[in-house]
């Protein structure tokens, strides 16, 4: 911690250093989450060309990102699993939602498209159990007539690294599922009760595209860059749905947003005819009091700049901007909560 | 060794009043003397510091590690070396799975990758032709130089499709129905498991152990080797009786080099084994071991129990390579008293 602190400012004064002529640039850091990363980077690259502000975004994890923003190493911190009202507290941070993505299960079948097979939420819970084990199940196939269902072994492929992708997830997955959220739980790792575990969503997508039979789940962006079968799946308005931009959007605009409770909400299962069940906010965390009021101003700036104009370029990487109401609650929360060592609003 | 050799002396020969000079001169040599004894006591200690430099950074990780998992090594006691439940969510570990999984990969590493890392040293250095010794030494050194990721890479993307398609169908229909045995070649072939990290971590220390091998079997003194062919052994005689015995300890400790190796071995493992935290018995069904689980898991653990349960699977595995480092010190020592006893 010592050493990546002294490392960061050492980084800092290089870079100071070298913006000199740049009037008042200043380099913010963040660390955390790895699912927003792409976006954060392609923010942060078209924010220093606008601004002349740079951001340094290290994608070492939610947990990571979580410990680097208690111990003051960085700026902000980053994480998909949002902290509880109480946790916040604990540490008088403040957190609110940046960017909206989804989790589409995918699959590997021979002679099976995209969006060809129709799932459940409590038949994937019983998938992931191990209790459906075959791919001929009368109960897939009364979800899926007229599909030719092969009598093939379920390979179940699951995340062995801790992920907020995992814990979007088996957030679907305990809401959808009794016997899931009494035997397994809802967290960024889980006890797995079948399958094997890829690290990464790459490790999840080589073991579903090598083994015929397997379904996984991958961030939406990994499954269409890599043209992967993904399902349909049944909402909670009993509509089967495709994971797409519009789903996701459906989702967020239904979430049930509240600054009291730092933002704390997970979108899995939302109500809505179009909403895709398992979407996910990723979350930004700051202190409350800044030491640095100058650091978190450029901060809020740029997270306000990206809520402007960074809804295309988040769309273009297959995620969704937050919708404009929850982004007022945001800001206005940041103007509320806040401040500067002498108790002045930050931005 | 404390003369300093340079002092020209010849000088004073030259010098019209030699009866002052000769005093400068000792002088001058005493200074130097006490100049390079001083040098001597400085270089002494400095190599001690390094020496000594080891041993702390040693004790120094054992004791961050032990103070560290304390909060794991408080609330399970020692139940956690036989607990195979893993369960962040519930804050319930055991590290049974990643010992079983850490010992396991590493025994099929090693019963593959002795044979034919013996093999290859007396390949190299008592039958090979002259000019295919060096070629033959270099590619095996390479291997070793290759970083364990692409190890891993390989494994998962050539290995494992192959393996799955070809081999594991056979293993499982010739073994399968074989009672006992058969029980560890059960389940679906899926290419990635325990065996198959077996098999990688076999590649991988295959070039540590034979070229630790052909390096010590090379420092068997020709006279030897020549003296029993001159009696009329044949080349598995000497290599048995004469090279072998000869080399023990470098054998063992290339042996032991490699399954340090194999014990402590992080990416390519975690490519293959599967990182499951279940227990199994069959070969085919996918593990964990002690590194790949600290690899996959510790960047995102969150919570001081599940930090601490890691950190103590990271002290276990220290643990685990001092145990297999002391038992090889022991069996050499028991092998030169036997050796004693016999002459």
């Amino acid at each position: 911690m010592f050493l990546s602190s002294v490392s960061r400012r050492a980084g800092l004064a290089l870079l100071g250093t070298l913006v000199l002529a740049q009037a008042h640039a200043l380099d913010i850091t963040g660390a955390g989450a790895t699912f927003p990363y792409p976006i954060y980077a392609k923010w942060a690259e078209a924010y220093k060309t606008a601004s002349g502000n740079g951001l340094n975004y290290q994608s070492i994890g939610s947990g990571g990102g979580i410990k680097q923003i208690k111990a003051k190493t960085v700026d902000f911190g980053a994480t998909d699993k949002p902290l509880t009202k109480a946790e916040l507290d604990k540490d008088q941070l403040l957190q609110w939602p940046m960017v909206v993505g989804g989790v589409v299960p995918v699959v590997n079948l021979q002679g099976i498209a995209s969006g060809q097979i129709k799932l459940s939420g409590a038949l994937l819970a019983d998938i992931y159990l191990g209790k459906v084990k075959k791919w001929n199940d009368p109960a897939i196939a009364a979800l899926n007539k007229g599909v030719a269902l092969p009598n093939q072994d379920i390979l179940v492929v699951s995340r062995s690294d801790g992920s907020g992708t995992t814990f979007i997830f088996t957030n679907y997955l305990s809401k959808v599922s009794s016997e899931w959220k009494d035997k397994v739980g809802n967290d960024t790792s889980v006890r797995w009760p079948a399958g094997i575990n890829g690290k990464g969503n790459e490790g999840v997508a080589s073991y579903v595209r090598q083994q015929s039979g397997a379904i996984g789940y991958v961030e939406y962006a990994y499954a269409l860059q890599n043209k992967m079968t993904y399902v349909q799946l049944k909402n909670r308005d009993g509509q089967f749905v495709a994971p797409n931009d519009k789903s996701f959007g459906a989702a967020a605009a239904n979430g049930n947003w509240k600054a009291d409770a730092g933002f704390y909400e997970i979108l899995t299962d939302e109500p809505g005819k179009a909403s895709w069940p398992i979407t996910g906010a990723t979350f930004i965390l700051m202190h409350k009091t800044q030491e640095h009021p100058d650091h978190a101003k450029v901060a809020l700036d740029f997270f306000a700049w990206a809520y402007v104009h960074g809804g295309k370029a988040a769309l273009a990487l297959d995620y969704i901007p937050m919708p404009d109401n929850v982004v007022k609650l945001v800001e206005s929360e940041w103007k509320r909560s806040l401040k500067d060592a002498s108790g002045k609003p930050v931005r | 060794m404390r003369v300093s050799f340079r002092s020209p002396n010849n000088k004073s020969v030259m010098n019209p009043s030699p009866h002052s000079q000769a005093t400068t001169g000792s002088q001058r040599r005493a200074a130097r003397v006490g100049l390079s004894r001083l040098g001597d006591v400085l270089f002494e200690n400095v190599t001690r510091l390094f020496a000594t430099l080891v041993l702390g950074t040693l004790l120094a990780i054992l004791a961050s590690l032990v103070v560290t998992s304390l909060p794991s090594l408080k609330t399970f006691g020692l139940g956690f070396l036989w607990s195979d439940d893993w369960d962040p969510v519930r804050d319930q570990f055991g590290a049974l799975v990643p010992i079983y999984g850490t010992l396991v990969s590493s025994l099929i590493a090693m019963l593959i990758a002795l044979p034919i890392s013996f093999g290859i040293a007396i390949f190299l250095t008592e039958m090979s032709p002259i000019w295919l010794k060096r070629p033959l030494g270099t590619a095996i050194e390479l291997l070793a130089a290759i970083p364990s990721i692409i190890y891993g890479m390989w494994g998962l993307f050539v290995f494992t499709p192959t393996f799955s398609k070809y081999v594991q169908p056979m293993l499982i229909a010739v073994f399968g129905p074989l009672p006992g045995i058969g029980r560890l070649f059960q389940g679906p072939p899926m290419g990635i498991g325990m065996l198959t990290a077996g098999i990688i971590l076999a590649i991988m220390v295959i070039p540590f152990i034979s070229s630790v091998m052909r390096d010590v079997f090379e420092l068997v003194p020709a006279v030897l080797k020549e003296s029993a062919y001159g009696l009329g052994a044949t080349t598995w005689e000497v290599v048995w009786k004469v090279v072998l015995p000869y080399t023990r300890t470098g054998v063992v400790g290339g042996i032991m080099l490699g399954l340090g190796r194999a014990l402590g071995e992080t990416m390519a493992v975690t490519f293959v084994i599967g990182n499951a935290q279940r227990l199994s018995t069959s070969l085919l069904a996918p593990g964990n071991s002690i590194a790949s689980s600290l690899a996959n898991e510790f960047a995102e653990a969150v919570g001081d129990l599940y930090t601490s349960s890691l950190i103590e699977l990271g002290l276990i595995l220290f643990l685990i390579t001092t145990i297999v480092l002391a038992i090889a010190k022991l069996l050499l020592l028991r092998m030169g008293r036997l050796e004693g006893t016999k002459a």
